[in-house]
């Protein structure tokens, strides 16, 4: 089984990196796809009450890194999705607790294991980024149509550049369509402009994500709203699917699709 | 957007966002403070200043950033080349 080991990141907090890494780690999941997602966000775990899994943890990252537990121990495997599992972070350790050799020694022990491992990072530049990015082969860097989250997005997309990380993407969180087509919000070709990396995902600011959040059911897991289909649409496109950027429809009756059009060339 | 949509539209507040962004960018990624280029220009305006005669009031020093390089380009008009230099052929 060839593993792909994608790291979600962004920099700055509250982008949502983890309601990113829950609804693609379920949504590959549901196209039957074994995927697994790590919690790498030590001390300060969430992946768990978005996935809704926070019930059944026993053991986490460290656990296994420290050799309490072996890997099977700790991973929880969901009910409600046959080939998704997760491996928590500890709660009530430090990102001290692990090295960079440790975690890419963890991430060459899932390889085979999995179709997919997503490694949900904590916020900020400092050691826990680095040691969630350390052994992925690719990143997915979250980032909102905002000044702070774009200027946080191009460093983090710098430091994985000399992390010698190439396979870069760009998910586009809480567009507000509305706003884009009153001028107030940086629209999609802005922020790829600026980070001039791939684009892989645009999703639209929605209620669901907050109600899902409460229920600890991603969104994936039920087909309907907005965000959902922009979570399909990106797991599709981590598959090798080419998803045209329909998304965009529905923020633009001007010229702005054609702007992006252009941009990506399709 | 047709031209005449330019001059109707309201200018988005998106557009100062867009403009501040890639301001503050290109001082992130180049990592050289307004102060720490002020020094450089006065620095090159000393250094070149004693080869050349240059016009220090038309001197153009800007970062100028491309995808994600970014590069430093000046442009100093000349004056005239010092007398001294001329008569002086190099390594000899």
């Amino acid at each position: 089984m060839d593993t792909r080991i994608i790291v979600v990141t962004s920099g700055k907090g509250g982008v949502g990196k983890t309601t990113t890494t829950a609804n693609l780690a379920v949504a590959l999941a549901r196209a039957g796809k074994k995927v697994l997602a790590v919690d790498a966000d030590i001390g300060l775990r969430n992946l768990d009450v978005v996935l809704g899994l926070e019930n059944r943890i026993v053991y986490s990252l460290v656990d296994v890194i420290e050799g309490q537990c072996r890997l099977q121990q700790a991973l929880v495997r969901d009910k409600r999705v046959e080939t998704l599992y997760l491996l928590p972070a500890a709660q009530t350790r430090t990102k001290e607790a692990v090295s960079s050799e440790q975690m890419q020694g963890l991430c060459d022990s899932l390889r085979g294991e999995f179709d997919f491992v997503f490694i949900d990072s904590p916020a900020g530049i400092e050691s826990g980024f680095r040691n969630a990015a350390v052994g992925a082969d690719s990143a997915l860097v979250v980032t909102t149509p905002e000044i702070s989250a774009v200027r946080d997005a191009d460093r983090i997309i710098g430091l994985l550049e000399s992390m010698e990380k190439s396979d870069i993407s760009l998910i586009i969180n809480r567009i507000r369509p509305e706003m884009v087509r009153q001028g107030d919000m940086l629209d999609i070709s802005d922020v790829v402009e600026i980070l001039a990396v791939a684009l892989i995902g645009i999703v639209p600011d929605d209620d669901a994500v907050v109600i899902s959040t409460n229920k600890g059911e991603p969104l994936t897991l039920h087909s309907s709203s907005q965000a959902a289909k922009a979570f399909f649409n990106v797991a599709r496109r981590l598959m090798g699917e080419k998803v045209p950027f329909e998304e965009l429809e529905f923020a633009n009756k001007g010229g702005f699709l054609g702007k992006i059009r252009k941009l990506l060339r399709f | 957007m047709p031209f005449w949509e330019k001059f109707f539209r309201r200018k988005g507040s998106k557009d100062v966002a867009k403009e501040r962004l890639q301001l503050v960018l290109i001082h992130d990624r180049a990592d050289i403070s307004p102060d720490v280029l002020e020094k450089l220009r006065k620095d090159l305006i000393q250094t070149i200043g004693k080869y050349l005669d240059i016009d220090d009031k038309r001197i153009e020093l800007e970062i100028e950033r491309e995808d994600r390089s970014v590069a430093l380009v000046a442009n100093i008009p000349l004056m005239g080349v010092k007398r001294q230099l001329k008569a002086i052929s190099p390594e000899q």
